[in-house]
């Protein structure tokens, strides 16, 4: 299938997988919303065949309330494009935060969240956490100290800068 | 009901039950970072149950909430370990590792089971359990660092100690005694385990405050 424009009116035969991709760059995170759900890495598969496009969509925490919004906003952009949608929850290990793009990181980092370390062999620990290198995403400073391993949502852990003296919320690795 | 499902549904309970007990702590926790942490400890624990429901849902042509809410209290498989209304600190962070040392046994089991569905989802849930056992295994190492939380949490454990190893199957077991040892670095009575199956007048309590919003409204009802 070729990559032609899809205009808005017509039930074109040639939307192609990236069309689809483009247009879910465009959905941002229901929660922080200076990331779309393509830098998140939560689809893993887009597959158009015919007027239907099959998505494969992993999510990140399994009890994020956010799941279901990016679910239905995924739906919408499909029938946006004029193609029946068919998204399908992945349930398995494939999801990381490792794959979340390196675009993404940086726009975390500029919106204060520090992005999630590169995930290790083997699962952290608390010292890790409480003597690791975390770096502020203010003033990028690694004098940080860990104030809690649970935060707002279940994605983030909160710490303190102790150089700006300044709190902020540092993204898990799972 | 297949072999599949009652597992299925033992996690599951499991997890929505403690999730429950867990966001008990929500506003009252003994200080900010705690009531935090105990409410995104129960946040990830329901989201748990929750996608386990969904595989029981699919399995049994219903759907997630019918199978969460609308069994008699006699029809969860929930360990009474996570029925038990402790709302006290000791006995909190006692239950608290106790289970997520257990679970964790559980989910390395279950992680190389041959049904590849079930040993991705244990993957993703010990992903996050990750979490819950650091946060855990730091409150013990509190408490026994100190002369006043050392008594409690051991009176505490010696409480909770048959519910425990009530999570796990016989095969289990021994694993769940090794680990608790040797953290504790001490025996633990030796005692029969309060055996699933079996429920704490708890539970029907809890269902009920839980599923009142549901029952109060007509079925069929989209929130």
């Amino acid at each position: 299938m070729s990559g032609a424009p899809v205009s808005d009116f017509s039930r074109t035969p040639a939307l192609a997988d990236a069309d689809v991709w483009k247009a879910f760059a465009e959905i941002p995170d229901p929660e922080i919303p200076v990331i779309s759900i393509v830098d998140l890495g939560v689809v893993r598969e887009v597959r158009v065949e015919g007027e239907r496009v099959h998505v494969e969509f992993t999510p990140t925490f399994m009890g994020c309330p956010a799941l279901d919004a990016m679910k239905r906003q995924m739906e919408d952009a499909i029938r946006a494009l004029g193609a029946e949608p068919a998204v399908e929850v992945v349930l398995d290990d494939s999801w990381s935060t490792d794959r979340i793009t390196a675009e993404g990181r940086e726009k975390l980092r500029a919106a204060g969240f520090a992005p999630p370390t590169p995930r290790a062999p083997e699962p952290p620990t608390l010292i890790q956490l409480e003597r690791g290198p975390f770096r502020c995403p203010w003033c990028s400073s690694t004098n940080t100290k860990l104030e809690n391993l649970f935060g707002p949502t279940p994605c983030r852990s909160l710490r303190y800068c102790n150089a700006c003296r300044q709190p902020f919320e540092q993204f898990k690795t799972i | 009901m297949s072999d599949r499902v009652e597992l299925l549904l033992t996690l599951a309970d499991d997890e929505l039950i403690l999730g429950w007990r867990n966001s008990e702590w929500t506003g009252i926790a003994p200080f900010l970072e705690e009531d935090v942490a105990f409410s995104s400890i129960a946040q990830n624990e329901i989201g748990h149950a929750r996608a386990l429901y969904e595989l029981v849902a699919r399995e049994l042509g219903s759907d997630a909430d019918a199978v969460a809410f609308d069994r008699a209290p006699d029809e969860y498989r929930s360990a009474p370990l996570v029925e038990l209304r402790r709302l006290e600190w000791a006995r909190t962070i006692a239950r608290h590792w106790l289970y997520e040392t257990a679970d964790a046994i559980r989910l390395e089991a279950l992680k190389g089971s041959d049904d590849a569905e079930l040993a991705g989802i244990a993957a993703k849930i010990d992903r996050e359990e990750v979490y819950h056992r650091i946060h855990a295994e730091m409150w013990v190492d509190r408490l026994l660092g100190s002369e006043d939380g050392r008594p409690r949490l051991d009176e505490a454990l010696d409480e909770l100690w048959p519910y425990a190893l009530g999570v796990l199957d016989d095969d289990l077991r021994p694993e769940l005694v090794a680990r608790v040892e040797a953290k504790l670095g001490r025996a633990l009575p030796e005692v029969e385990p309060v055996p699933r199956g079996r429920h704490e007048p708890e539970l029907a309590e809890l269902l009920g405050e839980m599923t009142s919003v549901r029952r109060s409204a007509p079925v069929g009802a989209r929130w």
